[in-house]
This record gives structure tokens, C-alpha cells and sequence, in this order.
């Protein structure tokens, strides 16, 4: 009996290590095109720096510590937007959820809005909050929300009514069921919801410090590219990316381990 | 006027169907649907009765009449003497057609969640939801998740959690519809022997006639849509039942009937759903 487990779960592994081994080829490859259009073929530093001009700038940025200000103000900003975008999102989702003409009404209306490009309206945010974190964080609020009220709807409305019919009938109270039947169901939907919302929040936060902002990792970005410290900038990218990998990894982490519970 | 025979049964009938009628959507719109029509029908105290009939004819409606489920559109229901306008979980356990067992639960939690629901005291769920896993025979399975048994064992389980709940009276809808005949037929044997040391009053929905033969003491019969009950057909033989009882005379006999008041019935239908999607 225990031979065949075996059999398989090794050639599930063998799978596993296989395509990430296929992922590394890939961003090596990137790397080593980096440093041959950078050393060989002789591509401008000033359109593309050599990668190790820019790994020397990024263990200057980590050795200094100059990088600290810039990142907890956007990570604060992703908290803010996150947590303001996460409250009304699951509130409004699960009171949506609540009635078929609720969802009738609003679900069309919300997906509409997802699909506008929210971040034209940047501008109109800088003048009602500012060059700062405020108009930052509403920003990502309004971005994130989206995605998290959606599947918020589309989670609680996809529990089989079977499971509510059963637990009815068992004698459980609203607040019972809630607890033990509609939030369980509906989890690992909403789960990705916020991953989705999480991600979004991130790209819209960097993304605004590139266009209007005064401090943040987006705008010390564009800042080093306009005073052409290109290895700088290229080392302060790949910070970021870094950082925004290791986030997305935390948060996916946390949702596969929800939804494993089934 | 009505009194005197409710009070000479008292005793002996635990649920009571007064002319209940059931239609599904708004009369004079083409979704309209007369499910059951006037049916009147006392069931007793430990007794195992099987709902029959063709597809449509309202034996899952009458099921979900009595367990409060739905509200029939005219007449009433009652258990134990009490009228029916909702769940009542103290007396009903309901074990259902499809798989209600909760995925995201492993089977003893579902077990205990149920204990939860109706609300049992926390100190009792423990050693309760050990003992119907035992009487099902799934103790071992406790901390599986209900994905990871077989269809078999999920109805088990989830028959387990209804045993659980300690009620007088369970209702079961095609419990062992989705399963394979062997399966079914070892699921029936243990259900008779289960059965016949609680002394539960069971109403059960079924499609298979060997299987409301086997298990029931009075078999109802319905017609075609609207559904009515056409004859119960009392089987008289005591439980617990042994699978020879399946190659009696008197099963086939039984059985042989059945299909003879089904077949009519059946055929009403099929000729009915053919007329209908002519006329779409």
C-alpha cells in the first residue's frame, strides 16, 4: 500500500523540482542577457547599466540603510490602503452577499467599476489629499477594494445552500451559521480576493510615487533616474522587486495553507 | 370534531400529514408546478415508512413538508404533536440527498458541529459523536476530511451525525442514491440492524423498490405529478432483515407489485415530459 504513495509523491516532487529549476533557468538567462547586452554588445550605461555596477549600488543602498525611509513609508501606505480596503471590502461584500437583489443591483456595478483604470484619476486624488501618504492610501484603498468586495460577494454566494439547508436544520442561528458554514465556505475565495487586492495595492502605491509624490521607494525611482544615476535606480528596482516577491510569497503562503484545509 | 380521532392515535402516530398540498412558483405562470396534491397520512412511532414514486411526484416535498424545510401551500404537518412551521431540531435529524456533510470539517467535527448546532451541551460532544461514528462503523475515519472517503462512507458519516443529534425522528432523502448497488445493498443490511435497535420513526425517499422492501415496514406508493399516494403497501417482516430476505418469495413478490403500481405511474410521466418539451 505504502509503495505506490511513495511512487507518487516522489514523482510529484521530481515535477516540483523540475519546474523550478525551469523558473531559475529563466531569470538566469534574463541575467546573463543583462550582462551580455551590457559588457559584450556594448549597450549605454545610461539606457542599461552593467549588472555588477548596479549589484555594488545595491549592497551600498542595503550597507547604508539609506533605503529604511523610503520603505517603511511605503509599506506604512500598503498597510493603511490594505487594512481601509480590507474592512469595506469584506463589510460591503458580506452585506451584499445578503439578499439576491443586492446582488443583482451592485455586483454588475462594482465589476464595472473594477474595470476603469482608477489610476487616471490620480491627479483628482493629489488635489483632494495631497502630495502624501494620504492620497497614496486612498488610492490603494480605492484600487484594492475592488477585487476583495467582488470575490467577498462571490465567495459567500457560492456556498452550496445545501450546507445552510442542513445546518437549518440541525437548529443553527444566524450567528452560528455565519461562524461555522458561510465563513468556511466562502474562504477561499475571499482568500484570493485579498491576495488579488494585496497585489493591486502594492503596483498602484509604487506606481503613484513614480507620478506624484515627494518621498516613497516609487519616487526614489524616478528621482535617481532623473538625476541619471542609472545603476542606482536599476539596483533600487531590483530592491523592490525583491521586496514586492517576498510580500507576495508571505500572502500566498497564508492562502494556501487556508484553503489545504479542505 | 377533529378531536377524537387525533387523541385515539395519539399514542402510536409520531408525525402526522394533514391534506397537504404543495405548488412551486405562481399559479398561471408557465413555471407553475403541482407537486403534491391533498395528501393525509399518519406515520407511527418506530415505524420505517418509504416514500416511492416517479421522478417529480413530490416525495422529496413531503419529506421537507414534515422537516420544516418548506412551507406546504395548504395544510399542515405534525411530530410528536407539535405542528410544523420550521426546523425542529430536538425531533428531526435530516440526512440528505446529496453529500451535507461540511468538506472544510473533518468527519468527527462535522459530527460535533451538529451537536453544536442543536445545541447540546460542549461535555456531551465528545463522547456522543464517538459512538454513532461506532455504530456506523467509521471510528477510524474520524480525522479524515469527507473528500478523502468514499461515497459509501460519506453517507455513513453522515448518517453518523444524524444519529448523533438523538432525535426521535430522522428523515432521509435517497440517502443511497448516488451509490453502487453492492454498496447500497450492505449499506440497507446495517441500516436495518441499526435501525431496529434505536427505534427511531424513519421516513425515507427512495427510487430503488428492492430497497424500500427491504428496509420498510409500510412502503407509500405515489402517482404521477401532482403527486398523490396512490396505495402503502405494508411489507410485515421484522427487522432486523437479513440479506437472504432479498432472494425471498415474499420480497420478489413484494417487489414484483410495486413495480406493477410504479409502472402505469412512470409511464404518465415519461409521456408527460415528452409532451411538454413538443410543445416548447
Amino acid at each position: 500500500m505504502s509503495a505506490p504513495v511513495k511512487a507518487t509523491l516522489s514523482a510529484d516532487q521530481h515535477e516540483r523540482r523540475l519546474s523550478r529549476l525551469v523558473q531559475l533557468g529563466f531569470v538566469a538567462s534574463l541575467a546573463l542577457l543583462w550582462y551580455l547586452a551590457t559588457n559584450v554588445w556594448g549597450m549605454s550605461p545610461l539606457l542599461l547599466p552593467k549588472p555588477q555596477n548596479a549589484f555594488e549600488e545595491l549592497l551600498d543602498i542595503l550597507r547604508s540603510g539609506e533605503f529604511w525611509p523610503d520603505l517603511l513609508l511605503t509599506l506604512g501606505e500598503l498597510a493603511g490602503a490594505f487594512a481601509i480596503s480590507m474592512t469595506l471590502g469584506l463589510a460591503i461584500g458580506f452585506m451584499v452577499s445578503l439578499s439576491p437583489v443586492f446582488v443583482r443591483i451592485f455586483e454588475p456595478l462594482l465589476a464595472g467599476v473594477y474595470a476603469v483604470p482608477i489610476i487616471l484619476f490620480l491627479p483628482l486624488y493629489v488635489l483632494f489629499f495631497g502630495l502624501g501618504a494620504s492620497s497614496k492610501i486612498a488610492l490603494g484603498a480605492t484600487i484594492s477594494f475592488f477585487p476583495i468586495v467582488l470575490n467577498t460577494i462571490a465567495g459567500f454566494i457560492s456556498v452550496d445552500k445545501l450546507y445552510v439547508t442542513a445546518a437549518k436544520s440541525m437548529g443553527a442561528s444566524p450567528t452560528v451559521l455565519l461562524r461555522h458554514v458561510l465563513i468556511p465556505g466562502a474562504l477561499p475565495i475571499i482568500l484570493s480576493g485579498l491576495r488579488m487586492g494585496f497585489t493591486v495595492a502594492l503596483l498602484s502605491i509604487i506606481g503613484s510615487e513614480t507620478i506624484a509624490s515627494l518621498s516613497g521607494l516609487g519616487h526614489r525611482i524616478v528621482n535617481l533616474a532623473e538625476s541619471l544615476e542609472i545603476a542606482r535606480m536599476f539596483a533600487y528596482i531590483v530592491f523592490v522587486i525583491a521586496i514586492a516577491a517576498t510580500l507576495n510569497s508571505m500572502v500566498s503562503r497564508l492562502e494556501a495553507s487556508r484553503s489545504l484545509d479542505k | 370534531m377533529s378531536a377524537s380521532p387525533a387523541l385515539t392515535n395519539k399514542q402510536d402516530v409520531c408525525v402526522h400529514i394533514q391534506n397537504v398540498s404543495h405548488s412551486f412558483g405562481v399559479e398561471g405562470q408557465p413555471k407553475h408546478v403541482r407537486a403534491l396534491l391533498d395528501t393525509t397520512m399518519d406515520i407511527h412511532r418506530g415505524e420505517l415508512l418509504a416514500l416511492i414514486g416517479p421522478s417529480g411526484c413530490g416525495k422529496s416535498t413531503l419529506l421537507n413538508v414534515i422537516g420544516g424545510i418548506l412551507n406546504p401551500t395548504t395544510g399542515t404537518a405534525s411530530v410528536n404533536g407539535k405542528s410544523v412551521d420550521g426546523p425542529m431540531p430536538h425531533d428531526i435529524a435530516y440526512v440528505f440527498q446529496e453529500n451535507a456533510l461540511f468538506p472544510w470539517n473533518t468527519i468527527i467535527e462535522n459530527i460535533r458541529l451538529g451537536m453544536l448546532f442543536q445545541g447540546v451541551p460542549k461535555a456531551d460532544h465528545e463522547g456522543r459523536a464517538r459512538e454513532a461514528l461506532q455504530a456506523v462503523g467509521l471510528s477510524e475515519f474520524a480525522d479524515h476530511y469527507p473528500a478523502q472517503l468514499s461515497g459509501g462512507m460519506r453517507q455513513r458519516a453522515a448518517l453518523a451525525r444524524a444519529l448523533s443529534l438523538d432525535t426521535p425522528v430522522v428523515l432521509m432523502d435517497e440517502p443511497f442514491g448516488a451509490l453502487d448497488e453492492q454498496t447500497r445493498m450492505v449499506l440497507g443490511e446495517d441500516l436495518s440492524a441499526l435501525l431496529s435497535r434505536t427505534g427511531k420513526t424513519i421516513i425515507f425517499v427512495t427510487h430503488s423498490l428492492g430497497e424500500a422492501v427491504f428496509l420498510a415496514d409500510r412502503i407509500a406508493v405515489f402517482t404521477a405529478r401532482p403527486g398523490r399516494i396512490k396505495e402503502v403497501i405494508p411489507v410485515e417482516e421484522p427487522h432486523p432483515r437479513k440479506a437472504s430476505f432479498m432472494t425471498s418469495d415474499k420480497f420478489n413478490g413484494l417487489r414484483n407489485r410495486l413495480f406493477d403500481l410504479l409502472h402505469d405511474e412512470i409511464r404518465k410521466t415519461v409521456s408527460l415530459t415528452s409532451g411538454s418539451s413538443g410543445g416548447f
